[in-house]
């Protein structure tokens, strides 16, 4: 999204190895294994710790947000501060959202009055679905315009794709949307304007999946365009770094055909940082999601936390903020183990 | 020759020096066809931000004052149209880059400080061989990784939710938000300038390590730090973008993303088309000019990068 922010996530991709490498020192890789995985453990538990204090500590009474708006005595106001454990020293009460939160018990939605676990849960799949899609399809559509434009660079393809790419980059997300949204929704009809399902539930089996798939071409076409920008600048410039490496004028020297120095040598190599990249970039495809689904109404994660917002209701939105955390943080360990067991150079270093 | 001459002599030799150093950068950046587009555009940018009084009157953006059409198309009077209350889209947009840059350039400010300062001290003590420092070091940047890891968006949204909307509460938000790359950054080019002789020489003759950050590293990242902040104001900016269209934006301060938000919020396609093009058009250039500028810088100060 922006520039800035995926330049820290490049500075974490090149310098992955060299913290590999400071932990290795002669241990093996199951050493190296749970030093990731701990550090990671740690990361989720200061989320929980802020996630805390935020909300615990800075809107001063819980009791209050909860009853809002109906006149309660000050015998009932307390009543319910002991039974959500609020006269509680803070360490105590510190201590009793981490139980809750480790059994799944993330408090009570102010709009729903149902379960947060549930408002989530019902949110969850929605959210995966649009996030998933379109991660598969800007990557595997931005690492092939990055190669076809690092290969030749300069050329008329890595010219136009460049230029498309640095305006997409500098597009909010959700603006996009609403112009997609105008011209096929709006103007020409060729697609629904939001939501997941047709009025009546879209049908079932092969209708309901067809429905299902028609709403989701709009919403998943934004977040793939906006993202096939970034993995397409990054896959160019790292095919680029390689171009003047050794091995290629080897593979060359050795008489291969362009195509097979391309896809045999020197792709799998400039791979790796967009490996990263694509792991790590899942935060900012979370935020993507937020305004995405709030433009097309489409019932996730993002919708949730938006309405959540707007409302305000506190334990949803803190639900929803632990879980994308928690996601963003398994991406980043699994990204660091990939990248452990790809890469030689950062197993051996 | 006394002393006093000298040091004089010497000083004007390095005023001399860093002018032509200066007149370098520029004989190089002017080469530079994407970075001299988008100093262009940038500098226009401003002089509209600035001139905003001269060019429409900010009794235009008060609803109660607006008498044109509402949702009208373009108009002698309006050559954007007008919006749902019957405003200007000309005058909301003028208005509205006041808002939108200085946000980003605020922000970018905070972000700036907060992480060249982190990257300072724990490239300086990290580069030390005490235990302490390395401890200090490793404490700076396990926040920062923090910082980096936790989404931006929900953080963001959290931290706005709570402590209300406003001007103060989004430049600080987007701000402490987004300084993690630039520490990163900063803390590896400290590394690579505590390794030079000049600071063991500062060192033995007794400089402290303030002496040390200040007058020897800063200088020297000094340069990257610019192309770096030009790069996060882009960021900064469309965060800001992201937020007001949220509703995390000040109402009565309207920028343009909040204009998005206004768009959004009472119909998208009903009304004048304009009044949704306009603002994300105008934030689609300044993004890109800023990156084009500090893509230019960088390409300047890092030769290695120009030959992409």
């Amino acid at each position: 999204m922006s520039d800035a922010i995926s330049g820290g996530t490049l500075a974490v991709a090149h310098e992955l190895p060299d913290r590999a490498g400071a932990s290795r020192a002669g241990a093996g890789l199951i050493k190296l294994l749970s030093i990731k995985i701990s550090s990671a453990l740690v990361t989720l538990f200061f989320v929980l710790a802020f996630n805390f204090f935020l909300f615990r500590v800075l809107p001063a009474d819980p009791a209050r947000n909860l009853v809002r708006g109906s006149t309660l005595t000050a015998a009932q106001m307390a009543a319910i501060n002991r039974t959500f454990g609020i006269g509680l020293p803070l360490p105590e009460q510190f201590w009793n959202y981490l139980i809750q939160t480790i059994h799944g018990n993330l408090g009570i939605s102010f709009q729903y009055h149902i379960p947060v676990s549930q408002v989530i849960g019902a949110a969850l799949w929605p959210t995966i679905l649009l996030v998933g899609s379109s991660t598969v399809l800007s990557t595997i559509i931005g690492v092939q315009m990055g190669i076809r434009a690092g290969w030749n660079r300069g050329g008329g393809f890595d010219r136009i794709s460049t230029a498309i790419n640095n305006t997409l980059y500098a597009m909010p997300d959700f603006w996009l949307g609403m112009v997609l949204l105008i011209v096929f929704a709006s103007k020409w009809a060729l697609f629904p304007a939001g939501g997941m399902h047709s009025f009546g539930g879209g049908g079932t089996g092969w209708h309901g999946l067809v429905d299902l798939l028609w709403h989701l071409v709009l919403p998943a076409s934004v977040l793939t365009l906006v993202y096939l920008a970034e993995y397409s600048l990054v896959m160019r410039s790292s095919l680029i770094d390689e171009l003047g490496s050794d091995y290629l004028l080897t593979a060359r020297a050795k008489g291969l055909r362009d195509t097979m120095v391309r896809r045999r040598h020197a792709v799998p190599n400039a791979l790796l940082p967009s490996i990263t990249l694509i792991m790590l970039n899942l935060g900012f495809v979370i935020s993507g999601a937020i305004t995405t689904e709030t433009v097309f109404s489409w019932p996730g994660l993002g919708l949730a936390s938006y309405n959540a917002l707007n409302y305000p209701d506190y334990p949803v939105l803190e639900g929803a903020f632990l879980l994308f955390s928690a996601a963003v943080i398994a991406a980043n360990l699994i990204a660091d183990l990939l990248l452990t067991v790809l890469d030689p150079r950062v197993r051996q270093a | 020759m006394t002393a006093p001459t000298a040091t004089t002599a010497g000083a004007r030799r390095v005023g001399h020096s860093r002018g032509q150093a200066l007149a370098r950068f520029w004989v190089r950046y002017r080469k530079d066809r994407g970075g001299m587009t988008g100093l262009a555009v940038l500098l226009f940018m401003i002089v509209v931000a600035l001139a905003a009084p001269l060019l429409a009157s900010s009794r235009g953006l008060n609803p109660i004052f607006a008498t044109y059409p509402a949702n009208a198309g373009p108009g002698w009077h309006y050559p954007l149209g007008t919006d749902a209350d019957g405003r200007s889209v000309l005058t909301e947009l003028i208005w509205g880059s006041r808002i939108s840059l200085l946000i980003g350039f605020a922000a970018t400010l905070l972000s700036m400080v907060i992480g060249a300062l982190i990257g300072i001290v724990a490239g300086h003590f990290g580069a030390l061989n005490g235990w302490l420092g390395r401890q200090t070091d490793n404490l700076l940047m396990r926040i920062t990784d923090w910082f980096l890891v936790v989404p931006f968006l929900p953080l963001a949204i959290v931290l706005a939710r709570t402590l209300g909307p406003s001007l103060h509460v989004i430049i600080f938000v987007i701000g402490i938000t987004s300084w993690p790359g630039t520490a990163r950054i900063i803390r590896a080019q400290a590394l690579a300038v505590e390794a030079r002789p000049y600071l063991e020489r500062a060192r033995v003759l007794g400089a402290g390590h303030w002496h040390q950050m200040v007058k020897h590293v800063l200088p020297n990242v000094m340069p990257l730090l610019l192309a770096n902040t030009i790069l996060t104001v882009a960021g900064t900016i469309l965060s800001e973008t992201t937020l007001s269209f949220l509703g995390l934006g000040d109402p009565t301060r309207a920028s343009w993303g909040e204009m998005l938000n206004a768009a959004f919020s009472s119909g998208v396609g009903t009304g004048n088309v304009f009044w949704l093009l306009a603002p994300g058009i105008a934030i689609i250039v300044v993004v890109m000019a800023f990156t084009l500028v500090g893509h230019a810088l960088e390409a300047v100060l890092n030769p290695k990068l120009r030959e992409r």
